[in-house]
């Protein structure tokens, strides 16, 4: 399985999220620079953390604007996994490949440290790997993680069961209803505000971000390889 | 050329952290006159005369770029800028 880690300027997740891939999961991974205008030979595609374009104007907002976005785009509507991880969460939410917005933590601090999730849904081709509820600790690392959406789109989050992953025992952001982590309605694109892919060796603290990846490349096999 | 002057707030129905604080500070200063705070960004362009209608463009741009109308509201005016 072949991932893209795609590298706008000011992204800095951009090596962790290529060790996770190459070095615990041993799959293909290449990166991808923003001014990109093929995808095609990729099968998944990852939007890693970090102050793209410097968050100047708005997070995301700059990195939305980028050629390699109209691939994503056309990734996104063909099925692929479409993975965004906080910088890439927000750049995400700017592409309206996912519905709401990302605003100012509540206290207005960026918070760096390990939180508690809980895999609100686990039947997912990104949580497959998880038990439904579990209780994971990935480390978060944002000023602007506070998920935000109108009452109407949050309605029909839960109808389709959309939220992924919720802050389990406090909510670092002011995040509504707790979220920190949604599907779309093909439940083939997510974005999460915690960092999977620095929970993903013992030597980081925890391995607890690898079953994501793995739900991942557990899908794409069953549905990609033929068995011989 | 044209000055267009964009404000830019968050919509009312999102709260505004900065805007509390801020009114929070100037309640402990004594200005309890005071009963909301709301925080925006001010952007100022320059705009030459291409032929387009100057309102589609500058609606174009804000709901495109400059702000995300999901969580912003926009307003704008647009000056004359003569040449000295």
């Amino acid at each position: 399985m072949k991932f893209a880690v795609i590298v706008f300027p000011g992204s800095n997740c951009d090596l962790d999220m290529y060790h996770a891939i190459k070095d615990e999961l041993g799959e293909e991974v290449e990166y991808v620079w923003h001014d990109e205008t093929d995808l095609s030979k990729f099968d998944a595609i990852l939007l890693p953390g970090g102050f793209s374009y410097g968050d100047y104007l708005r997070t995301g907002a700059m990195a939305n604007q980028s050629n390699v976005m109209s691939e994503v785009v056309k990734a996104a509507e063909a099925g692929k996994p479409v993975l965004g991880i906080c910088n890439g969460f927000q750049v995400l939410t700017e592409a309206g490949l996912l519905p709401g917005a990302l605003l100012r933590n509540k206290n207005l601090k960026f918070m760096c440290r390990t939180v508690e999730l809980q895999v609100v849904n686990n039947k997912n081709q990104f949580t497959s790997e998880y038990k439904k509820n579990e209780v994971i600790q990935i480390p978060i690392a944002h000023g602007e993680g506070n998920y935000y959406c109108d009452e109407e789109t949050l309605a029909s989050l839960k109808a389709n069961n959309q939220i992924v992953f919720t802050y389990a025992s406090e909510n670092p952001n002011g995040s509504l209803e707790d979220i920190a982590g949604i599907v779309n309605e093909k439940g083939n694109v997510l974005g999460m505000m915690p960092h999977p892919e620095r929970a993903a060796n013992d030597i980081m603290g925890g391995t607890d971000g690898l079953a994501l990846f793995k739900s991942i490349v557990k899908q794409w096999r069953e549905t990609h390889v033929n068995h011989a | 050329m044209k000055k267009v002057k964009v404000y830019v707030t968050l919509r009312e129905s999102v709260l505004d952290p900065q805007g509390s604080a801020v009114m929070g500070a100037l309640h402990s200063m004594n200005y309890n006159e005071v009963k909301d705070v709301r925080i925006g960004k001010f952007l100022e362009l320059q705009i030459e005369e291409a032929g387009r209608d100057i309102d589609t463009v500058v609606k174009e741009m804000c709901e495109k770029l400059l702000t995300n109308t999901v969580i912003e509201d926009y307003r704008y005016d647009v000056e004359e800028v003569t040449s000295k």
